[in-house]
């Protein structure tokens, strides 16, 4: 059998560049996928080192753009376009996968050693012991980014602060782009339904409330108090109330109870609505567990449809004095 | 996902960690050092005869020392901790989905 081995570069173009972007934003969300299969990067020979990545375009681009300067082959999994980390807990980016890849490819007889470096988050789907016994090939797990793959591979260990994920700003901040996509389809419509009821005022508490849960929650999340992301929601929620409690208790054009129950109301459901948001952000964290998940769900839910019970019936009860009807 | 393993190999360590899922064996434990090359949160440390769980507060269940342990020291019901996935598996009464083309689009 003929082994096909596909070149690639370490460069990434301007039509890289703009699929990563659309696939930040979500756009063309399963279009994202390279060829599965094994890969050649500058002139490598039998010796030269095989790295191992899934199919979609940012996880291959971010390995092939870390390695200029290395000759060397990557061996590209068929994750149906996903990335390595949410692939392996699927487990497309495992075992099975693997072993079928090098065969197909006859990685065997294109190297002659027996070793394959796998992205460290590629660990929860593949068994390395078991792809030994079933190919041969021994299985090492390099750093967590692909930025710190020339170093891993002089010295030929990962250091400690290789091992450890993060969840730095920039990587918050890049996520509040889908965030914001994703909202647009509940935000839009809930605005024109506030227009009509409360006008502006109330058009502008719905975008600040979903901007505050998808792009703010996000770029705030290590500074704001407490432990849970629930909690740290709901704070961020009432604290986002202020500002328009402040502009109403200003204005004063109602009653003093209907402008009481406002208020309150105001901060009932601003505090849930963003910490209902937090709190489905917790799949998009680097260290969230489902046990924890779970503790989380059953202690802040239902004290997020308490406090938002109660909040609409003060905004209905507020509202139906401004209107006269009390 | 939840591995059977008998408790007679486990230890006070086994049985010590209440605040998630993960339970670690260390009378299995062979010092291959997989666990703490794959975990993604320092929980493991390598020692003298065996590897140590240092840290199983900072677990996120991710499963990947269990499933690249040899000996089966290690055990974790792995999943997602996905707010999200959860709460439509339980408003729909379907199977919890991972991450993907089945779910939020991140």
């Amino acid at each position: 059998m003929n082994e096909q081995i596909i070149g690639t570069t370490s460069n990434l173009t301007a039509h890289d560049r703009i699929d990563h972007l659309q696939a930040r934003l979500g756009l063309n969300r399963m279009g994202h996928k390279v060829v599965p299969g094994l890969y050649s990067l500058g002139t490598p020979d039998q010796r030269s080192p095989v790295l191992v990545s899934a199919n979609y375009t940012l996880s291959f681009n971010a390995l092939r753009s870390s390695l200029a300067g290395t000759d060397c082959y990557i061996l590209v999994l068929d994750t149906k376009g996903v990335n390595v980390w949410c692939a392996a807990g699927k487990g497309t980016f495992g075992t099975e996968e693997l072993v079928h890849r090098i065969q197909v490819t006859g990685l065997e007889r294109v190297v002659e050693h027996r070793q394959l470096i796998l992205p460290q988050l590629g660990a929860p789907g593949v068994a390395a012991h078991q792809v030994k016994k079933s190919t041969g090939f021994s299985v090492s797990y390099g750093p967590i980014r692909a930025s710190d793959l020339q170093e891993y591979m002089r010295e030929g260990k990962a250091s400690p602060e290789m091992r450890r994920v993060t969840f730095p700003w920039r990587d918050r901040a890049v996520l509040t782009l889908v965030e914001v996509k994703l909202s647009l389809k509940y935000l839009i419509p809930l605005s024109i339904i506030l227009f009509f009821i409360a006008g502006i005022l109330g058009v502008l508490v719905a975008v600040v409330a979903v901007l505050g849960g998808t792009v703010l929650f996000p770029l705030l999340l290590p500074h704001l108090p407490t432990r849970d992301l629930s909690s740290k929601g709901l704070i961020l929620g009432a604290l986002l109330s202020l500002p328009f409690i402040a502009w109403l208790a200003y204005d004063g054009s109602v009653n003093a109870l209907a402008l009481a129950l406002l208020i309150l109301a105001l901060l009932l459901i601003m505090s849930p609505v963003v910490g209902y948001m937090a709190l489905n952000f917790t799949g998009c964290t680097t260290y969230t567990s489902r046990t924890g998940v779970k503790k989380e769900i059953f202690r802040w839910v239902p004290v997020m449809v308490a406090m938002l019970i109660v909040g609409l019936s003060m905004l209905s009860i507020s509202g139906a004095m401004y209107w006269g009807w009390l | 996902m939840m591995m059977e393993i008998p408790l007679i190999m486990g230890t006070k360590e086994a049985e010590d960690n209440a605040i998630n899922t993960l339970r670690f064996y260390p009378g299995r434990c062979i010092n291959c050092g997989r666990c703490y090359e794959v975990c993604p949160h320092g929980v493991f440390a390598p020692s003298e005869a065996r590897a140590k769980m240092i840290a199983p507060e900072r677990c996120m269940e991710c499963g990947a020392c269990q499933v690249n342990c040899p000996v089966a020291a290690i055990s974790v019901d792995s999943g997602v901790g996905c707010a999200s996935a959860m709460i439509k598996a339980a408003l729909t009464g379907s199977k919890e989905v991972t991450c993907g083309p089945e779910c939020c689009g991140r």
